[in-house]
């Protein structure tokens, strides 16, 4: 096959990048990487306190319970032991969006592995030993199992659903349900232009929950004095200002009564956001007279009791013309969110604006459903739903290219949404929201694709036991966020010249220390190495922002760093203006000086200003150089609760995969030879970082493409908590070669045009090998993972579409 | 999981707090340097490293020596620290992530690592270095199947591995070139 669009598409892959910029683009070494390779970094993990506790938690064995007795007294009288609490001590209810998910359960468990008790004492095995003295009975309940028993709605999760305080206009509780949130999108005329179109193709996708699996498990230090009433927080967290705001919300108090620290933390994925541990240790401290108390989970009690991916399910019915135009989009989303839908319950509205596709559609419906069901609770994970939307539109966009016998290239391009076009939610797209076709062009071209194969190819392959495939699926998303979110960053100028920038978002590896010093060097032009981004993040004197999620840090921070920057170099030009005697308007910076334009020999460094200047007269002009920038987003609103109209967008950053892989016909197993991914990120900002964001998210890809997955027993048990069960990809599972691929047009209000690439890269990679797998078989898969056994079997059963 | 079942674990508990009372000698090598302390028997060598040496460098992610985050040297070989108890540390000579840079300098494993960007959030780092140097020292010139066997019980979940399996193949030429390694 051949396309114009083809032959004039070219790219910049990670091998062949150059930046215009001296320092924004380049591929500088990681900030924090000595610390990282010399096992210097202190992770929450490591953290001790003088007089510290250790806390251990008792979980319900059961999915659904009523706790009829719990008598704490046996635990209590053992030697070390200063706290035990139950749900009895206990009204405290957290939760980001929807504030129903209790500190401890109360009267009644809610999921398998809900902490039920919990114990301090002076080491880890007498509270391991107090959590076995804990009698408690149990009368076992009939469980919510899964989606079609919660909406059957004859056994509520939560019976006061009604009462459950949330984010109001935004989230949408139905009463007498398990419908935590329902939001809608609607546009056009879906049911009048489906009856019209000539094809109608209805297809249901599913997939799992998937557990986040950073290396360090949730980990933190909690100390409530009972003197001042403040509450001291150490805790491997995202969102420290988030965590703030609902800790003071929930006990009751002022923000700036809380303090928090995060020092380096290993790993969050979105697991890390919000509140998890915190509330919890709050209550011990209090109950154990102020002492910090540190609770770690280990990584049983991280798969079973902190928050996961929640499973989903994707009703499409997709009306298309015979020439391959898309005239309407008819589709359900259902997540199980198990428990809880604190914050979960914003991953279900996001389908509503991201769940079509980068695609131009006029007449759409979509509905997306957060169900409550009695599982472990879900939270936002990397994709925040994109994946699992992503998985339902793209490969129905493959069945439908099948079924119309046009090429799937082809057909994407012809539905692509282009300058002019409108998003599901009525956003006007325009050169500056980046362009999706470039993404799919490159991948496509990386990836050789001359078109599928015919059968008789495939089984020609077939004899020699392996057979390849390729696919392709589009990637897109924009940050979630309130559309009031703001960030702020504050900048000193050390006596020696150094900048010292102090932000309010966590670094948990994706690069934020690096990029902000990047992006200060290049402002002030100075050295990559003149620049720290202090590394412990404290809210008393951080400044705030707020929540590290959703891709979107180095868009705002960045925008709020060149600010800051530019406030530093005014300082630094009233302060020079005096000493050189001439005006501001007349002066440039430039590699540490601030100098006169006509006559640059007249000049100041930096470093003579950091701290004022002295005139040779002894005399002092201007201060110490602080100086601060926010950025705020701007132009965003909610959506309409009928219609899902309206601005969410802070950026869509677009993107493509493209996949070569190979199948052993006999085992099942499947092996990704080749990756190329396309991402229409504005302006690299750090070439190795972005480089390890598509490397790293392609392989959590495959993770959930062909690995990961919660089982569940009939009781609502999960059958894996472990390494050994619930396998994520080792070096093992690399694919041979991917290939980076940098698109590069600018947004226009974005710092240097930038757009987040981070959680996007992990998305619709299953998409592209489910694509891919097909091309390889001739079999649609509907159901992830594509585990060896799934497609073994689905080969075996001689079937054409495997649920 | 801890249940109000497994009662039985008391008894476990109860023993468990017997042999805190009684104690052995340890005495052996750590990076170099020669440690003697008195522990109780039970101790995990991770938790002798970091509660007892204050070593923080090899960490806990799984404590069931599924993941590697805790791989340290024991005696030339990768071991998961958390499933070696101190007491079979007798004598032994170890080394850590902390033992990897001498006088302030990173050591070649080390400098590849940066270089390469083969770290993210970091926290399996100290334990991939660990495998790695013993990957090396075992196979100074190491095919890639044998960097994807020596490197495949260490479990990432940033960075995606090609940037460590990078890290290594650089590292393993430069010390052949650079130390003169066979």
């Amino acid at each position: 096959m051949t396309h114009p669009e083809l032959e004039h598409c070219t790219y910049q892959t990670h091998e062949s990048y150059q930046s215009k910029y001296k320092h924004v683009g380049q591929p500088y070494e990681r900030k924090d990487a000595i610390e990282k390779v010399t096992g210097q970094a202190r992770y929450a993990f490591d953290l001790e306190m003088p007089g510290m506790l250790h806390a251990k938690t008792l979980h319900s064995p059961h999915a659904r319970a009523k706790i009829v007795k719990i008598d704490t007294s046996r635990a209590k009288a053992l030697p070390g032991v200063k706290a035990v609490i139950t749900g009895d001590d206990s009204d405290i209810v957290v939760g980001l969006y929807m504030q129903d998910k209790l500190a401890l359960a109360k009267g009644e468990t809610r999921y398998q592995g809900e902490v039920v008790a919990a114990v301090a004492a002076t080491t880890e095995a007498i509270a391991e030993q107090a959590i076995h003295l804990i009698d408690i009975e149990y009368e076992v309940l009939e469980p919510v199992r899964n989606l079609d028993d919660a909406l059957a709605a004859k056994i509520l999760v939560h019976e006061d659903i009604a009462d459950i305080k949330h984010v109001e206009g935004v989230f949408f509780p139905q009463p007498d349900s398990n419908i935590a949130s329902l939001n809608r999108s609607y546009k056009g005329d879906p049911q009048a232009a489906m009856e019209e179109a000539d094809l109608v193709v209805e297809n249901k996708f599913t997939l799992p929950a998937v557990a986040h699996v950073p290396l360090e498990t949730h980990v933190a230090i909690v100390e409530a004095d009972p003197y001042t009433g403040r509450i001291k927080i150490w805790t491997s967290a995202q969102s420290p200002f988030a965590l703030r705001q609902l800790m003071a919300y929930s006990f009751g108090m002022q923000d700036s009564d809380i303090e928090v620290h995060i020092p380096f933390v290993g790993g969050g994925f979105g697991g890390k956001a919000g509140i998890h541990l915190e509330p919890l240790l709050t209550l011990l401290s209090r109950e154990a007279g102020g002492a910090p108390v540190k609770l770690r989970m280990s990584r049983q009690q991280e798969f079973n009791y902190m928050p996961t991916r929640a499973g989903m399910r994707g009703r499409i019915k997709t009306g298309v013309m015979k020439d391959g135009t898309m005239v309407a989009s008819d589709i359900t989303y259902d997540w199980d969110s198990g428990a809880y839908a604190d914050y979960g319950v914003n991953v279900g509205k996001t389908a509503v604006y991201g769940g079509l596709g980068p695609y131009a559609v006029n007449n759409v419906s979509i509905v997306s459903n957060t169900i409550y069901t009695n599982k472990v609770f879900s939270t936002a994970y990397r994709g925040f739903g994109h994946l699992e939307t992503l998985w339902t539109v793209e490969r129905q966009m493959d069945i439908l290219s099948q079924k119309l016998g046009i090429d799937p290239y082809e057909f994407r391009l012809k539905n692509m949404i282009r300058p002019g076009d409108t998003t599901v939610s009525g956003e006007l797209v325009t050169k500056s929201t980046g362009c999706p076709i470039d993404c799919l062009s490159a991948v496509v071209k990386e990836i050789g694709w001359t078109g599928r194969k015919t059968d008789e190819e495939r089984e020609r392959e077939w004899k020699t036991g392996k057979v390849r495939g390729k696919g392709f699926a589009m990637i897109q998303k924009a940050p979630a966020m309130p559309p009031n979110t703001a960030t702020a960053v504050i900048m000193q100028m050390a006596s020696d010249g150094h900048i010292k920038v102090m932000i309010g978002g966590i670094d948990y590896g994706q690069g934020a220390l690096t990029a902000i010093a990047q992006i200060t060097a290049q402002e002030l032009d100075i050295p990559i190495e003149m620049v720290e981004v202090r590394r412990e993040t404290n809210t008393n004197t951080n400044p705030y922002d707020w929540n590290t999620v959703a891709s979107k840090y180095t868009f705002m921070a960045g925008n709020a760093t060149i600010k800051a920057a530019h406030n530093m170099i005014d300082q630094m030009k009233a302060v020079a203006s005096q000493a050189l005697q001439s005006a501001p308007e007349n002066l440039s910076h430039g590699d540490g000086y601030i100098y006169n334009r006509h006559r640059p020999d007249r000049r100041i460094s930096y470093k003579d200003m950091a701290l004022g200047y002295a005139l040779p007269n002894g005399s002092g002009v201007g201060g110490p150089l602080i100086s601060h920038g926010y950025y705020m987003a701007d132009g965003l609103t909610n959506l309409d609760p009928k219609t899902g109209q309206g601005y969410p967008a802070l950026a869509w950053t677009f993107g493509a995969h493209a996949v070569d892989i190979e199948v052993d016909v006999e085992s099942g197993s499947i092996d990704v030879l080749k990756v190329a991914s396309a991402f229409d990120l504005g302006q690299v900002i750090n070439e190795r970082m972005v480089y390890g964001q598509v490397i790293g998210g392609v392989m959590q890809g495959i993770g959930s493409a062909i690995l990961e997955g919660y089982k569940f027993s009939d009781d609502n048990v999960l059958l894996n908590p472990s390494f050994t069960d619930n396998k994520i990809p080792t070096m093992k599972d690399m694919p041979c070669e991917v290939v980076p691929i940098y698109i590069e047009n600018p947004q226009l209000n974005a710092p240097y045009g930038a757009r987040g690439v981070a959680e996007h890269t992990m998305i619709s990679i299953p998409s592209a090998i489910g694509n891919a797998l097909y091309d390889a078989l001739g079999i649609n898969f509907y159901h992830l993972p594509l585990t060896p056994e799934r497609v073994a079997l689905g080969i075996l059963s001689g079937k054409k579409d495997i649920y | 999981m801890t249940t109000h079942e497994d009662k039985d674990l008391c008894a476990l508990e109860a023993a468990h707090q017997e042999s805190q009372e009684r104690r052995i000698v340890l005495s052996l090598t750590v990076n170099g340097k020669p440690v003697v302390e008195e522990v109780d028997p039970t101790m995990l060598l991770l938790h002798f490293l970091r509660d007892k040496l204050k070593l923080f460098g090899a960490k806990e992610a799984c404590g069931e020596g599924e993941c590697g985050a805790c791989t340290i040297i024991l005696n030339g070989e990768a071991v998961t620290s958390c499933l070696v108890l101190a007491a079979e540390a007798q004598g032994a000579e170890i080394v850590t992530v902390e033992g990897l840079s001498k006088d302030g300098e990173l050591s070649i494993l080390q400098q590849e690592f940066v270089f390469e960007d083969a770290l993210q959030c970091g926290f399996c780092t100290p334990g991939m270095l660990m495998s790695a140097r013993a990957l090396i020292d075992r196979h100074p010139d190491p095919t890639d199947e044998e960097i994807m066997e020596g490197m495949g019980g260490n479990l990432c979940r940033c960075t995606g591995y090609h940037q460590i399996f990078d890290a290594v193949k650089r590292a393993a030429k430069r010390e052949r070139e650079e130390l003169n390694r066979s």
